[in-house]
């Protein structure tokens, strides 16, 4: 359902994604790993459209993915975003940015929209928190509304930019235990993590990306396990002892 | 003391007249420069090059002219290019036009301040420049702008006077018109600048207000 040939993309002269051919199935559920810079945030954030690219394709649904296009609307309701920093809306409650994109840009009628919310935030354990405002929440409180947020959007598929690593190791499981319910449940998922532990048990495929290049991918027993390439190896060596 | 209660009593009710032109043209150009210094500001970070350049541009024009010149211009120049404006109206666009550059770099700066990643999160739900600023910039921006706003008003009660170089009678020249044909200079400019603190001292309170409500956030 997420289709992506030969992609190019430079930052000036820095070209930071050297032609990416990937494709993500429906229901799958992939992981994106690599050193830091190597271009997987640049990844996610051209399948939604929040960075334009200069080459080739990326399909959503056999849509071109054009930032500059009416079309982006209709493609970022579809796949929805998870970021780092959770990015919530520190104005509004957690059950109001779960509702703020059914209620106003799919202008959805407002008593379904909030029952909805309310059972995502139930179903991400925080039904008693609706009423918060983020800054009065914990990281992986902020996060599981992020995701509940993203759920609201009733998308095909959802992006997690290392949705774990601003987070305090206690709190990490919370999320990760989300995210693992979510791909049981069948969700499209591509998450850009270092949690090799979790890639290792939920995702279907592995890509290694460095430098701008998909340099190995598979499925995630194999790649994790019997890596391929050097530079994977080397990768998965540091991660996994970085003592 | 006793004469100048005595002039007082007098000369209120004249000097009232006063403020309330002063007060007209205070709120006329609060409107008019939030109004023009919002479109600037949107213009500034829309990511349009024509309309931030042209915001720019306009911005800085405007700050390198006097209010008076501007004044002068607007009531004296207009005419001749067939447009002619009353002084009260001359006023209240002067210094409407004037503060619309401070307004604008205000307000730039609190649309500026609200984290990037916000606005990428609004993106990424599917909403649109207008609907981002609308729902998730300027909600924030306001309380970031509040202070400043409130000192700019303060600016802008005590700047009406200068509408008395184009013969608008507010509080400063309904004053300077009593004093000179009464000759008493100190009674009549203690009470006016009397007149012009009492106006403001709500304000500075107000400000005060903004500042505390900021600082607990
Ligand atoms: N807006 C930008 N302008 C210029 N360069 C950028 C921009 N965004 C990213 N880059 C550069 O592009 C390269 C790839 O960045 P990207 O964020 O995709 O890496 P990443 O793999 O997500 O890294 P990390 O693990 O640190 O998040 C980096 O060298 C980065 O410095
Ligand atoms: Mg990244």
């Amino acid at each position: 359902m997420i289709e992506l040939t030969n992609v190019h993309k430079s930052f000036g002269k820095v070209e930071v994604l050297k032609g990416i051919t990937a494709s993500v199935e429906k229901g799958e559920v992939v992981c994106v790993i690599g050193p830091s810079g190597s271009g997987k945030s640049t990844i996610l954030r051209c399948i939604n459209g929040l960075e334009s690219y200069d080459r080739g394709d990326i399909l959503v649904e056999g849509a071109r993915v054009d930032r500059s296009a009416p079309s982006i609307v209709a493609i970022r309701t579809q796949v929805s975003m998870v970021f780092q920093r959770f990015n919530l809306f520190p104005h509004r409650t957690a059950l109001e940015n779960v509702v703020e994109g059914p209620l106003y840009v799919k202008k959805e009628p407002r008593a379904e929209a909030l029952e909805r919310g309310r059972a995502l935030l139930a179903q991400v354990g925080l039904a008693e928190k609706s009423d918060s405002y983020p800054p009065q929440l914990s990281g992986g409180q902020q996060q599981r509304v992020a995701i509940a947020r993203a759920l609201a959007m009733q998308p095909k598929a959802i992006l997690f930019d290392e949705p774990t690593s601003a987070l305090d190791p206690e709190l990490v499981g919370d999320v990760l235990s989300v995210m693992r319910k979510l791909a049981d449940d069948g969700m499209t998922m591509v998450v850009v993590t270092h949690e090799m532990g979790f890639a290792g048990d939920v995702a279907d495929r592995v890509l290694f990306i460095d430098g701008g290049v998909i340099v190995e991918q598979g499925p995630a027993k194999s790649v994790l396990n019997q890596p391929q390439h050097a530079r994977t190896q080397d990768f998965l060596r540091r991660v996994l002892h970085p003592l | 003391m006793q004469a100048f209660w005595r002039d007082a009593t007098e000369f209120l009710p004249i000097l009232m007249s006063g403020v309330a032109l002063t007060v007209i043209v205070t709120i006329g150009s609060l409107l008019l420069s939030t109004a023009l210094g919002l479109v600037w500001a949107l213009m500034r970070v829309s990511g349009i090059g024509v309309f931030s350049g042209f915001s720019a541009g306009l911005i800085n024009v405007i700050r390198g002219i006097p209010i008076i010149v501007l004044l002068f211009y607007l009531y004296f120049v207009m005419p001749e290019l067939g447009l002619t404006l009353t002084a009260l109206q001359a006023a209240i666009l002067g210094l409407g036009i004037a503060y619309s550059a401070y307004q604008a770099e205000n307000f730039r700066a609190g649309i500026e301040a609200i984290d990037k990643g916000q606005i990428e999160a609004a993106q990424a739900i599917g909403m649109g420049w207008w609907q981002t600023m609308r729902r998730v910039v300027l909600p924030q921006a306001v309380k970031i702008v509040l202070p400043p706003y409130g000192n700019i008003m303060i600016m802008m009660l005590k700047d009406s006077s200068q509408a008395s170089t184009i013969t608008v009678a507010e509080l400063a020249l309904q004053g300077k018109l009593i004093a000179s044909s009464t000759f008493k200079n100190t009674s009549v400019f203690t009470l006016v600048a009397l007149m012009y603190l009492t106006m403001s001292i709500p304000l500075i309170l107000l400000v005060r207000h903004f500042e505390k409500r900021g600082d607990q956030k």
